[in-house]
């Protein structure tokens, strides 16, 4: 059963990022990587952007409408994701609680819709 | 009455509640087997007291005055849940009790028969701790499902499963035989056990809930010992408990670092805790067998004569693991035992036992990892040494523990 962790980093936790790429943080996500493959659970993962490089289009009553910045303006913002293969929902929490983001931020975790729907997306 | 009375009687109930909880819970079910409407009943009794103390004053005996409350809304309880079925006999069997109940204000302490009925076979293993918290402690189950690392709604799916299999699957509130009896009693100490390492684990939390579970453990062991004062492995158990707790004010630093045990000011540790830990272990020995929870905490005991002697004697950490591993080879006592032997007799000794392990077990278990990485280092093999911290590191839950081991990976 495949499960995405959804990160959600704080403004703080996104500042972070401008550090340079050897300062501790960095190690942490680089070490839990290597614990998630050397476990072989791990399936994929991205990082995204900063949310203010984000862009939101909607299309409504025909007429396209264009926001800066995020689809909801919250606290806390998608930072990336992480897909496992897991046999259940408590093994997903575990490695979500061993998730450096779950320390600043927060991780949920949601599980893939089933196969069958997936495939209905891609034909 | 006054503001401050009232906050006294708020206090008392509170009290009494804490106290009483399990023992009241244990008595209601005990015939009927339906925990889940004993508790039902009880947290209405509370609800009543709430209001009804602050007025009339506390009563005399709060215990009875609950439990009597408590019968009330679990006999009105049952009535309306259909009478003409098969809830009758537990109706019939409340009203004949409740005739000698008024005959005397005492009523039996059946808390072990519950302690057992929690960690029944019957009942799936890792709901044994969660049950106990929740029908003994009175812990509710969002408070459980943090600590277990569950949603807090299939925490609470999971409990109301594990009381309908108690009360419909024929599990008998009973002490168990003798022939029985280890290994029904393992269960229960494993199962206090657990929700107090659950609060070691957990101590990282702002929100200090780990401290109060660690706390409800050592409470659990106590209200064990009291109903099992013989049984030399529960008095283990508890002086296990009270040795590792003795150590928590040393287990962090004035800026929340990470002290690893061997690091602690052993001056912070609470002495009061050590000697009682120390008194239940003599007494345990004295009974001749020696189980699983005496040598961990003849472990601890070990450790703890450092605030004595300024020195670790690893010889005999080692010894006691060997025989720990011997009649608990888990995951814990085999890294336990590599950890000794390579303090004892070097880090190529604590290496090869660590080798001998199989990797699928080892894989997502962090100590394992983290004492592979210790060793490693100290014999300087840093490319290894590196690789094994960053295992550690990313197994690591506690952010503590994860920036003490990125410190040391360098």
């Amino acid at each position: 059963m495949q499960f995405a962790l959804l990160i959600y980093h704080s403004p703080e936790e996104f500042a972070m990022r401008k550090n340079d790429y050897s300062d501790p943080h960095l190690g942490a996500w680089r070490a839990y990587y290597k614990a998630l493959v050397e476990a072989g659970v791990y399936v994929g993962a991205n990082a995204l952007e900063v949310p203010e490089t984000g862009t939101t289009v909607r299309l409504r009553e025909g007429k396209r409408r264009v926001q800066d910045g995020p689809f909801a303006d919250t606290k806390e913002q998608l930072a990336g994701f992480i897909i496992l293969e897991l046999p259940s929902v408590d093994a997903a929490l575990e490695w979500a609680a061993r998730c450096p983001g779950a320390s600043i931020g927060a991780v949920e975790v949601r599980p893939l819709a089933p196969e069958a729907m997936r495939r209905g997306f891609t034909g | 009455m006054n503001g401050s009375n009232q906050e006294d009687t708020h206090r008392t109930i509170e009290r009494v509640a804490r106290e009483s909880y399990g023992r009241l819970v244990a008595y209601l079910s005990a015939n009927t087997r339906d925990v889940a409407s004993a508790e039902d009943a009880l947290s209405n009794a509370l609800l009543a007291a709430v209001t009804a103390w602050p007025r009339d004053g506390v009563p005399q005996n709060p215990e009875a005055w609950l439990l009597t409350a408590a019968r009330h809304s679990f006999i009105d309880h049952v009535r309306h849940r259909q009478v003409a079925d098969a809830s009758e006999p537990t109706l019939k069997l409340l009203r004949e009790d409740s005739v000698e109940m008024t005959l005397s204000a005492e009523f039996p302490d059946e808390r072990l028969k519950l302690l057992f009925v929690c960690a029944h076979p019957a009942i799936d293993p890792a709901m044994h701790t969660p049950l106990m918290l929740q029908t003994v402690l009175g812990l509710d189950a969002v408070r459980i499902a943090h600590a277990f690392l569950i949603s807090p709604t299939t925490m609470g799916q999971r409990l109301v499963r594990a009381k309908t299999k108690i009360r419909d699957g024929g599990i008998q509130f009973e002490i168990p035989q003798e022939r029985e009896l280890p290994q029904r009693l393992d269960a229960v100490l494993e199962a206090i056990y657990a929700a107090f390492g659950m609060g070691w684990d957990d101590m990282a939390a702002v929100d200090q809930r780990g401290r109060d579970l660690s706390e409800e453990a050592i409470w659990l062991g106590r209200v064990l010992l009291e109903l099992m004062p013989k049984e030399a492995e529960v008095r283990g158990l508890l002086a296990l408990m009270l040795h590792c707790e003795a150590r928590r004010q040393a287990r962090r630093g004035p800026d929340g670092r990470y002290v690893p045990l061997l690091e602690q000011d052993s001056q912070k540790w609470s002495l009061p805790l050590i000697e009682e830990a120390e008194r239940h272990l003599a007494e345990a020995s004295s009974r001749g067998h020696t189980g699983r929870f005496q040598l961990e905490a003849a472990i601890q005991s070990v450790h703890a004569e450092r605030a004595r002697s300024g020195r670790t004697e690893w010889a005999a950490i080692e010894l006691f693991y060997e025989q720990l591993v011997r009649i608990s080879p888990t995951l814990g006592t085999r890294t336990g035992y590599a950890a000794a032997v390579g303090e004892a007799s070097g880090p190529e000794a604590g290496l090869t036992v660590l080798d001998g392990m199989d990797p699928d077990d080892v894989s997502t278990y962090q100590p394992y990892w983290a004492v592979r990485a210790h060793f490693l280092q100290r014999l300087g093999k840093t490319s290894e040494a590196a690789d094994s911290f960053d295992r550690a590191i990313g197994l690591a839950e506690d952010p503590a523990v994860r920036q003490f081991l990125l410190r040391s990976r360098g």
